[in-house]
């Protein structure tokens, strides 16, 4: 992979906790416009690594190359969408005693303290709300509490959130954490085909997740991780035929 | 007659106090708990200016929203980096050091012998000393205060803060630098309660510092737990009752002696029996 194809990029990564090393000296490069997984068995840091890049757990060695150019070594929460990133969180965390269209509308709104209370451009973020949330098919539920949905249609509108705010905002890194888990397969449909929109539309999807169905179907490239460290990479019917791999994740 | 001016007149102070505070505990989820340091700051900026500068008396308001706005500034970029039980402990400091210093400070607030003979408004030669015309002029400000309220709370910005409260860290991720929104809405909350605060001055003519303790506080987060927390509605009949609750007791024909006794034990009674069957309170969506 050449240089400008990468746009995320970390360089020997680490985070700590509690002398555990969930994330340790890991380099990987991620390849603009194209959907790569992150897999690796449960605690190999996958989750950890989203959190990192997304400020919600601090650096604590290495750093975050941005589109070549910008190093990071400290990351705010509230700086992602300035680097271009949205992301989903594996245990969905909606605001739940909002209405389901407010989750929506609260992403999309001025993000300074004057601009929220003196809003212009209202009816324009309810278009793009209202596109959201058909797309994932909760348009019909858009009154009600985020507390009142199933889990299944939970982990929808956390996707209808970053959707909107990726569509209005130019996100160019999309970070989805084990966003099938729980669906039903009507569900998994509009989810890995939002997925594929994206992609085809130039963005950069980064897919945690453990299904190996859909991790073939839809990756153009696999990191594997284990204990927090780089283990392979590769097509998706390279390195899910690497014995290394298959140890890693049935622990033989 | 009276009587009854003068308990509207208190439920409309209150009802500002609670409007004010549910911004902060109902919309955002920040268990404020020194309110009653706003207020005070609202009302010694009246009870001073009108009586040692002759300021006029919406000047002094004025002036007292401002100097509470700018201590809630100060005191918010301390607190607003705090949540949670942090943040009610944190808040609940602030307003005991307040509260010292309205006790202490002799030569701006004489200290516990309070400031006497703070005026009833006037302008332009209107005259609000009347119990009727003060009423009047404080259910303006109640009404504005419930426009502003209602503004803020259904604005993008009001939407931000409902989210802060529901989760601090997945709106952060948005892009929204949440520190700054805790702030504002500290620093707009004050600016109201000072409006009660000078009302209260100009009222009862007089301040001193017991008014403005930490369990001034609790009476103000009470109104709005028991109205409903991020209900304005709830905010103005939550001050209605609890103001009102204690008067209907006088005549509720307990024994002279240990009637006053009696009073506190049926109105906390009242408020347990609340909480256990309707936490979120009156006109609530929400509980902490």
């Amino acid at each position: 992979m050449t240089k400008t194809d990468a746009i995320l990029k970390t360089k020997g990564l680490t985070k700590r906790f509690d002398g555990v090393r969930a994330v340790d000296d890991l380099s990987i490069s991620i390849a603009k416009g194209k959907v790569t997984s992150v897999i690796g068995p449960n605690g190999s840091g996958k989750t950890t690594l989203t959190n990192v890049l997304s400020g919600l757990a601090e650096i604590d060695g290495g750093c975050v190359v941005l589109h070549g150019t910008v190093t990071l070594k400290k990351i705010r929460p509230f700086d992602m969408p300035s680097y271009g990133m949205a992301r989903t969180f594996q245990e969905v965390r909606l605001f739940e005693q909002m209405p389901v269209i407010d989750n929506v509308l609260v992403v999309l709104t001025e993000r300074s303290v004057f601009g929220a209370l003196f809003e212009r451009h209202g009816a324009f973020h309810e278009r793009q709300a209202e596109e959201a949330l058909k797309k994932v098919g909760l348009w019909e539920k858009r009154g009600g509490l985020a507390s009142g949905l199933s889990y299944g249609q939970r982990k929808l509108l956390e996707i209808a959130r970053v959707l909107a705010v990726s569509a209005g905002r130019q996100m160019d890194i999309i970070i989805f954490d084990e966003p099938f888990a729980g669906l039903f397969p009507k569900m998994v449909k509009t989810v890995s085909s939002i997925i594929r929109e994206l992609r085809d539309e130039g963005r950069t999807v980064i897919l945690i997740e453990h299904n190996m169905d859909l991790i073939r179907e839809l990756s153009d490239h696999v990191i594997v991780m284990d204990s927090g460290r780089f283990l392979a990479e590769g097509s998706p019917a390279e390195v899910l035929e690497r014995r290394d791999v298959i140890e890693a994740y049935l622990g033989e | 007659m009276d009587y009854i001016l003068h308990l509207a007149t208190l439920v409309i102070i209150y009802a500002i106090l609670g409007l004010s505070l549910n911004l902060v505990v109902g919309y955002t989820g920040l268990l404020a708990s020194g309110h009653a340091a706003f207020y005070g700051i609202g009302a010694y900026s009246t009870a001073i200016l009108t009586t040692s500068l002759g300021v006029n008396f919406f000047a002094s308001m004025a002036a007292g929203i401002a100097a509470s706005a700018g201590a809630a500034f100060l005191i918010g970029a301390v607190l607003s980096r705090f949540d949670g039980d942090y943040y009610a402990l944190v808040s609940l400091g602030f307003n005991v050091i307040i509260y010292s210093v309205f006790l202490n400070w002799h030569g701006l607030t004489r200290g516990p012998l309070g400031i006497p003979g703070v005026p009833r408004p006037a302008l332009f030669g209107m005259d609000f000393s009347s119990g009727v015309f003060f009423l009047a002029l404080a259910a303006c400000f109640l009404a504005l205060t419930f426009l502003a309220a209602r503004f803020v709370a259904r604005s993008s910005f009001g939407r931000v803060l409902k989210s802060i409260r529901e989760d601090e860290k997945a709106i952060q991720v948005f892009g929204y630098n949440t520190v700054y929104f805790k702030l504002a809405i500290f620093v707009i909350s004050a600016g109201m309660a000072a409006v009660a605060g000078s009302l209260v001055a100009s009222y009862i003519n007089f301040v001193d510092p017991s008014s403005f303790t930490v369990m001034e506080s609790v009476f103000i987060l009470a109104i709005i737990i028991f109205g409903g927390l991020s209900s304005l509605k709830g905010s103005v009949i939550g001050a209605l009752v609890l103001v009102l609750l204690p008067e209907a007791l006088r005549f509720a024909g307990f024994p002279q002696a240990i009637a006053a006794q009696m009073r506190h034990v049926v109105y906390g009674l009242f408020l347990v029996v609340l909480m256990l069957y309707r936490p979120q309170g009156l006109f609530g969506e929400f509980k902490l």
